[in-house]
């Protein structure tokens, strides 16, 4: 018999929430011009949730390493640390029903401290910090909470009006517990005059939906000496308690 | 006044953008030693029950053209038609089939390859069979939001024809955007974003 059939903690099965999609950019765009040839134009098919939307991956807290969610210094050599502003960002991975969402596999990206990405096709003039990768994940725990440990990712200049830059952001991919909840999003920062300028943040056009994408400072959890803290709560979908048997606290 | 739901917004969407693959596949982005294996690499192993195939295709823009920088993402059954997932409590799955797999379209072709099997099918919501399929979910700088579609089989025209979802496809000349072109232990599955012959994606 496997473990999930000897946990205490039902499983989630039920149909996800109708995503309300006045909350999340359309496709076409074209105020953010690469989204003019990438988007379906023809109206999407509704699917009520099968099992196949229903069910999702799992990954175990096994596959990660120690140093994972430490972009300070899982890239940097021994006994080196990343060039920047040192910061904490963290948070909870909840859903619509307020619920934390266990086991969520939380990874993200971003620029160097100086907006220099390591990638290939990435020219700005820039110089990369050989300390820093740029990559990192963690898995949520029982309450939803995950953590990460970073810098400060500097804005960058990018080709979309001739004079377009990216406000400091990191960018984040979350599972939940059904693949109909996956999720690419990006974090900003309290305070970054670039914000309102951006083209791809001013795909949405719902102002309280940018708002919750922006991290507030958190003094509380900066750590005297060491680094600041930032807390950004990331919400998937909700899921309907669809059998009585299975209707669980907070639906 | 009636008590407050207590709902929470979901977070928005925004595109994955150019550099994706740092975050999600960065041996492939040439970041090594953070990560040992990029996550979706392998979905089998020697003892995966059912039958091999390789899946691949390109994801095409408006023009036609290849996106050499887009990310694909798959989910799909066990040969017996049984998620490695909590959520499915019918049974166990194979334990030798991930049945999640993610692949970064090549930088300079666009193509992108999966080795997997051909999963069983899976019932609908009132318990009739769906055709086999694969969940795909397309991610890329220009996306600003991961679009779902699904790949059925050339080899299952049976199936097909009785499948629930593809049966009530309204337009019947699009029908065919869903399904992937089996050679031998080959299928091919190009994704339209735009344009003649644009793919179905879903709202689910």
């Amino acid at each position: 018999m496997s473990a999930k059939r000897l946990s205490n903690t039902a499983p989630e099965t039920g149909a996800f929430f109708q995503r309300d999609l006045s909350i999340h950019p359309p496709a076409y765009a074209p105020g953010y011009k690469t989204s003019v040839l990438r988007s379906p134009r023809y109206a999407k098919l509704s699917l009520n949730n099968t099992l196949s939307e229903i069910t999702g991956p799992v990954f175990g807290h096994d596959m990660l390493g120690e140093l994972d969610n430490d972009m300070i210094h899982n890239f940097a050599g021994k006994g080196e640390s990343a060039i920047g502003q040192r910061i904490i960002v963290h948070g909870h991975v909840l859903d619509e029903r307020g619920k934390g969402v266990p086991g969520a596999l939380v990874e993200v990206w971003q620029a160097n401290a100086g907006g220099r990405y390591r990638h290939k096709n990435e020219g700005y003039l820039a110089p990369l910090d050989p300390n820093f990768g740029g990559c990192g994940r963690c898995i949520s725990d029982e309450n939803g909470y995950y953590v990460f440990r970073t810098i400060k990712p500097g804005a960058y200049p990018w080709p979309n009006n001739p004079n377009d830059w990216r406000p400091e952001h990191i960018h984040f991919s979350i599972f939940g517990s059904g693949f109909a909840q996956r999720l690419i999003t990006q974090m900003y920062f309290e305070g970054d005059p670039l914000i309102p300028l951006c083209p791809i943040l001013n795909t949405i056009s719902d102002k309280a939906a940018i708002d919750r994408l922006i991290a507030p400072m958190d003094m509380e959890n900066t750590i005297p000496m060491d680094a600041r803290a930032y807390k950004f709560d990331i919400v998937l979908r909700g899921r309907r308690s669809t059998m009585f048997e299975n209707r669980m606290e907070g639906n | 006044m009636a008590q407050d739901l207590y709902r929470l917004k979901e977070t928005s969407s925004q595109t994955a953008g150019p550099y994706v693959h740092i975050g999600l596949t960065p041996n492939f982005a040439e970041i090594g030693g953070v990560f040992p294996e990029d996550l979706g690499k392998v979905l089998v192993n020697d003892k995966t029950k059912g039958e091999r195939i390789t899946v691949t295709g390109r994801v095409l823009d408006g023009t036609g053209a290849p996106l050499r920088d887009c990310l694909v993402e798959i989910w799909q059954a066990d040969a017996a038609g049984y998620y490695n997932s909590p959520s499915d409590t019918r049974g166990d799955a194979d334990p030798n089939l991930t049945g999640f797999g993610r692949c970064a379209s090549s930088l300079e072709t666009g193509v992108f390859s999966f080795e997997t099997i051909k999963p069983g099918s899976v019932p609908f919501i009132n318990g009739a069979p769906m055709a086999p399929h694969i969940t795909f979910w397309i991610v890329a700088r220009g996306i600003n939001m991961g679009l779902h579609t699904r790949m059925y089989f050339s080899d299952e025209e049976k199936a097909n024809a009785k499948d629930p979802i593809l049966s009530r496809i309204e337009h019947r000349s699009r029908v065919q955007t869903l399904i992937g072109t089996r050679k031998g232990d080959k299928v091919e599955f190009d994704i339209r974003l735009q344009g003649d012959g644009e793919t179905i994606f879903f709202d689910i």
